[in-house]
């Protein structure tokens, strides 16, 4: 089992509730905007509190039982919607901010291997904020991935991307799947994407 | 325009007063901030009123309250005396410390408007990547507040400079030990005949206030490069 999920919380007036166990490669979280989707990952990579239930992530248990790891803790590579990147790093900062193995730890990707796989060499000395959407998401998923992830959570990362840079990306996700071997959990709410994508669906209401 | 011995006293007390009053305010300043900003507890309000307080008091009044508390036999005064060996009544250390009082409110607001512009998601991103509070502090909010503590310390030197009112009111004007720039222009004014001593100390404040305001928005343009931040 890669995720196994199920956790309830109550957010204001909606209570956001999922319950799913899936396998390896990409499990898409699927749903119309204002499901919960976004709060469910942020549960996951412990940047919010679940009322009650559960978390394990390959077998390892992030939540529930009385466990409640820190976010820094449960080694989760989150590619967020809005990328997040730090505006006072360059990107070369911002790549290397997680990193977590060192150079030469045949463990994991090295920096140049995590430059290369996503073609950032040409923007190494530049600032996020004059990065375009497709750049600045590549980065943010190069961040993710150096601070050598046990798994990846992204949240709608096509979204405000034209055409080309969709397909760009959507041509990473599937290499991090079958060359990475990471589980990914992938929050959509377009149908195309997920049918492309994911090998097992979750709607949410 | 050449400058008197005694002038050039003034200015470097004034410099010196300010300059402490500002290092002294900056560490309380922050941590206040930091409450007010982030923290949720009871008695937030009262807390926000108290530190606001000596921006609207009287400045007189202020001066009153320290002469109460740091005077010689005051609670804190005859503390600081016995077991740090620290005077305040009369001597630069009161203006020094009248002046950070005076200043406080102004650093506790710039800091507080930076900190609550920070866009919290960032330190949650770099939680994901592994960085315990105590880093996330040091790489992602201290620095992205940093141009608020510069503004704050501009601020806090500025008001410092020009602290006229609690100052003669608790260590009152000593030539040499506590006569500062503003002090120094209301002697000098009550004295006939002292017009261009007026107008030389006058222009020496208008410069230190010039040259602060400039120097803080070189730093802030130096440390944001390329990221667009400003004092003024």
């Amino acid at each position: 089992m890669s995720f196994e999920v199920e956790v309830e919380k109550q957010l204001g007036h909606q209570r956001v509730a999922a319950r799913f166990a899936t396998d390896a490669g990409i499990t898409a979280l699927f749903g119309r905007s204002g499901a919960g989707k976004t709060s469910i990952l942020n549960m996951i990579a412990g940047l919010l509190r679940p009322d009650r239930g559960r978390i394990l992530v390959n077998g390892d248990l992030l939540f529930g039982e009385n466990v409640d790891l820190r976010p820094e803790q449960r080694h989760a590579g989150y590619v967020f919607q809005e990328d997040r990147l730090f505006p006072h790093y360059r990107v070369a900062g911002n790549l290397t901010y997680g990193r977590r193995a060192q150079d030469g730890d045949a463990d994991w990707m090295s920096f140049d291997a995590v430059v290369q796989f996503l073609g950032l060499a040409g923007l190494l000395d530049r600032w996020p904020q004059s990065l375009s959407g497709g750049e600045a998401r590549r980065v943010a998923i190069g961040r993710a991935l150096l601070s050598a992830p046990r798994f990846l959570l992204m949240d709608e990362p096509l979204t405000s991307l034209d055409a080309p840079r969709r397909e760009e990306i959507m041509l990473v996700i599937e290499r991090i799947r079958d060359e990475l071997k990471l589980p990914i959990l992938y929050v959509s709410h377009d149908r195309l994407e997920v049918d492309r994508l994911a090998s097992s669906v979750v709607p949410l209401d | 325009m050449s400058l008197s011995a005694e002038e050039w006293q003034i200015i470097a007390l004034s410099l010196k007063v300010s300059v402490v009053a500002v290092l002294l305010t900056l560490p309380p300043s922050f941590l206040l901030a930091w409450l007010l900003s982030r923290g949720r507890f009871r008695g937030k309000l009262l807390l926000d009123a108290l530190v606001h307080l000596p921006l609207v008091l009287p400045p007189v009044v202020t001066g009153w309250f320290l002469l109460l508390a740091f005077g010689r036999t005051g609670p804190i005064g005859a503390w600081t005396e016995r077991w740090l060996g620290l005077v305040f009544m009369f001597r630069w250390t009161g203006a020094a410390l009248a002046a950070a009082v005076m200043a406080l409110p102004l650093m506790v607001r710039a800091i507080r408007l930076s900190l609550d512009a920070i866009d919290r998601r960032l330190e949650g991103a770099a939680r994901t990547l592994g960085a315990g509070r105590g880093r996330v502090f040091r790489t992602i909010t201290l620095p992205l507040s940093l141009p608020g503590l510069l503004a704050a310390m501009v601020l806090g030197f500025a008001r410092s400079l020009g602290e006229f009112g609690a100052t003669i009111t608790f260590v009152s004007n000593i030539p040499g030990e506590t006569r500062t720039l503003p002090l120094a222009i209301y002697t000098s004014l009550q004295i006939p005949g002292a017009e261009s001593t007026v107008a030389r100390l006058s222009l020496i404040a208008v410069a230190l206030s010039f040259i602060a305001l400039i120097a803080a928005e070189l730093i802030v343009r130096r440390s944001s490069a390329g990221r667009g931040g400003h004092v003024i």
